[in-house]
C-alpha cells in the first residue's frame, strides 16, 4: 500500500515539476517579450566615464566626429563609441555596418556651454537595441534617465524656443528602419578626408577615431579593399556641391535611402560608398521630379523635389527652411531652421545644378 | 487556308481574351481583403475619412468620396477662437476637419491614389504609421482626433488586411491640406 501511494506522489510531483517549469518559462518569455531591460537610471552607470566627478571619459570609449554633423539647433555635440574587446565591425554592406553585440554609442548635447542631455544607443543582442536619454541637471552634477516618452521643453535654446529630450519612439523614428542603425558612424562620415566646407564642420581632434584608424586597428572587417587606400570623399564638380551632397547625406539620407522603410518614396539622398553603387553623387532620384508635397500657394505640378535653378519650387529647400512642424524636414529633432545649410542648398540648386559639370563655380 | 477559317480563329481568340479579362476582373476578393473590409467598415474609418453630406434624410456619408479624406475643394475658414474648456473642440459639417488645442487637422485620403493617397505606401508603411503615431513611421506626428492609439492594439495581420482592402477601393485624387499648428490658427 505504501508503494501505491509513493508512485501516486511521484506522479503528482512530476506534474507539479512540469507545471513549474512551464510557468517559469512562460514568465521568462513574458519578461523578455516585453522589450529590452530598463537602462541604468544614472548616466554614470552606463560606462561612459572612468571618473564621473572629473568627467573623464573611459579610455576604452572611442571619441569620434562625423564630418557632416546632423543639425541639432546649434547644439555642440560630443560622441563616443564602445566596441567590445576582441570584436570588430562588419562592413560587408559598406553602407550599413553590422556592429558587435555589446556596442554602445553616446552622444552629448550642450547649449551655451552647458550640458543638456546625453543619449545612449546600446546593442543588447543580435537584433535588440536599447535607447536611453539622460538629462543633466542645472549644475551638471548628475544626469538621470528620462521617461520613455521623453521630456519636453527642458532648456531654452532661443527666446521662446525650448529643446526637447527624445523619448524611445523618437529615437526609433530615425534609427530604426529595416534594422537599427548607428547614424553618423559610417565610412563617409569617418573619412579622414574631411570636407572643409561642411556646414557646422567640427574639427577632428588627434585622439578621434576615423575610418583609416579603424582599419589599422583591425576594428572593422570585410570592407571594400579600396578603403585602405585613398580616403573616401564625395565626388562632386565643385566644393559647394560636395558640401551640399554631404549635408543631404547626413541630414536627410538617414531616412531617405534605398535600404529603409521609406524606399517606397524612391527619394535617395544617402550617398552610397559601395564601390558598385549606381547613385553615388547627385541625388538624381529627386531632380526634376514631382512628389506628393506641394509648397503652399503653388499650383499642382509646380512643386518639384529639386528643380535645378529654382529653389523656390524645390520641396527640399522649402522643407529645410520651414519649421512648421507639419511641413519641416527633418520632421523631428530640430525647431530652428539651419540658415547656413538652407543658403548652401538653395545656392547649389540655383547655380550648381544648372551648370555643366566641368565649368568653374563661383566660390561663396 | 481560306479567309473564313482565319476569321473564325480570330473571333475565337478575341472571345478568349475578353473572357480572360472578365474573369480576372470578376475575381472575388481574397480572404485578407475581405477581412480588411470588415475591419475598415466595422471600426468606423469612414466616419471621419468619408466626407458627410446633407441627404434627403439628413447627414449621410458621401460614398462617391469614400475614404478620400477632407475634400481639397473645401477650403476651411480660420476656426473660431475656442474656449479653454471643458468645451474645446470643433469640427466641420463634413466631419473631415477638426480643430482643438492641437491646431487643425484634416482626415487623410486613404484611397490608393499615388500622388494624394496611399498608392505608393506599403503595408509596412501603414503598420508603422499606426505603431509609431508618425506618418510612415518616420514623418510628422499623426494628429488628433485620429485614435491610432486604439489601433495599436490590433495585430499586424489585421492592420495588413485593412491596408490590403484600402488598396482595392476606388482611387480618388484629393490633396488633403496639411495640418495647421496652433500658432498658425489665426491666419492659414
Amino acid at each position: 500500500m505504501f508503494n501505491q501511494y509513493r508512485n501516486r506522489w511521484r506522479v503528482i510531483a512530476i506534474i507539479f515539476l512540469i507545471g513549474a517549469v512551464t510557468s517559469g518559462g512562460a514568465l521568462l518569455k513574458t519578461q523578455s517579450a516585453s522589450g529590452a531591460s530598463p537602462a541604468p537610471p544614472d548616466l554614470r552607470q552606463t560606462g561612459l566615464y572612468s571618473d564621473f566627478a572629473s568627467r573623464t571619459v573611459d579610455s576604452r570609449n572611442l571619441h569620434y566626429s562625423p564630418q557632416y554633423p546632423l543639425w541639432s539647433d546649434g547644439a555642440v555635440k560630443q560622441r563616443w563609441i564602445y566596441l567590445p574587446p576582441g570584436k570588430s565591425i562588419d562592413a560587408t554592406n559598406p553602407d550599413l555596418w553590422t556592429f558587435p553585440v555589446g556596442t554602445k554609442v553616446w552622444k552629448e548635447f550642450s547649449f551655451d556651454g552647458h550640458r543638456v542631455e546625453t543619449r545612449l544607443l546600446e546593442q543588447l543582442g543580435r537584433n535588440e537595441w536599447r535607447f536611453a536619454t539622460y538629462a543633466w541637471n542645472a549644475d551638471e552634477s548628475a544626469a538621470v534617465l528620462v521617461p520613455d516618452t521623453g521630456l519636453r521643453g527642458v532648456a531654452e535654446i532661443q527666446p521662446g524656443i525650448k529643446h526637447d529630450l527624445p523619448g524611445v519612439k523618437d529615437c526609433q523614428a530615425c534609427h530604426v528602419s529595416s534594422r537599427t542603425e548607428i547614424l553618423g558612424f559610417s565610412a563617409l562620415q569617418l573619412s579622414p578626408d574631411r570636407d572643409p566646407q561642411a556646414p557646422h564642420a567640427e574639427p577632428a581632434a588627434p585622439d578621434m577615431a576615423n575610418l583609416q584608424w579603424l582599419i589599422q586597428k583591425k576594428l572593422i572587417h570585410s570592407y571594400p579593399s579600396v578603403w585602405a587606400g585613398e580616403p573616401l570623399r564625395i565626388k562632386a564638380p565643385n566644393p559647394r556641391s560636395r558640401a551640399a551632397l554631404g549635408y543631404l547625406h547626413a541630414n536627410c539620407g538617414n531616412c531617405h535611402n534605398p535600404a529603409g522603410s521609406l524606399e517606397s518614396l524612391s527619394i535617395i539622398l544617402r550617398h552610397s560608398v559601395a564601390p558598385d553603387a549606381l547613385e553615388k553623387t547627385a541625388p538624381k532620384s529627386a531632380i526634376n521630379r514631382t512628389g506628393r508635397f506641394r509648397i503652399p500657394d503653388t499650383k499642382p505640378g509646380e512643386t518639384f523635389l529639386i528643380r535645378p535653378g529654382d529653389p523656390e519650387h524645390s520641396a527640399v529647400a522649402y522643407r529645410m527652411a520651414t519649421r512648421n512642424p507639419f511641413r519641416q524636414m527633418p520632421p523631428l529633432g530640430t525647431k530652428i531652421a539651419d540658415a547656413e545649410a538652407v543658403n548652401l542648398i538653395s545656392l547649389w540648386i540655383k547655380e550648381d545644378l544648372v551648370r555643366p559639370d566641368d565649368s568653374p563655380a563661383k566660390e561663396p | 487556308m481560306n479567309m473564313s477559317r482565319w476569321s473564325m480563329i480570330c473571333v475565337v481568340a478575341i472571345v478568349a481574351l475578353v473572357c480572360t479579362f472578365l474573369m480576372a476582373a470578376a475575381k472575388p476578393p481574397s480572404k485578407e481583403v475581405k477581412q480588411g473590409e470588415y475591419l475598415v467598415k466595422g471600426m468606423g474609418c469612414g466616419d471621419c475619412h468619408t466626407p458627410m453630406k446633407m441627404g434627403p434624410n439628413g447627414p449621410e456619408p458621401d460614398m462617391a468620396l469614400f475614404l478620400s479624406g477632407h475634400p481639397e475643394k473645401l477650403v476651411m475658414p480660420p476656426a473660431p477662437k475656442l474656449p479653454e474648456g471643458p468645451w474645446m473642440g470643433i469640427f466641420s459639417a463634413t466631419m473631415t476637419a477638426w480643430a482643438g488645442p492641437w491646431g487643425a487637422s484634416f482626415t487623410a485620403n486613404l484611397t490608393p491614389d499615388k500622388d494624394t493617397g496611399l498608392g505608393v505606401w506599403t503595408a509596412k508603411n501603414f503598420i508603422d504609421t499606426i505603431r509609431t503615431g508618425r506618418l510612415m513611421g518616420k514623418g510628422r506626428q499623426v494628429q488628433p482626433p485620429m485614435p491610432y492609439q486604439a489601433f495599436q492594439l490590433m495585430k499586424d495581420a489585421d492592420l495588413q488586411a485593412m491596408f490590403a482592402y484600402l488598396q482595392t477601393i476606388p482611387r480618388i485624387v484629393n490633396k488633403v491640406p496639411d495640418p495647421i499648428p496652433p500658432q498658425n490658427m489665426g491666419a492659414h
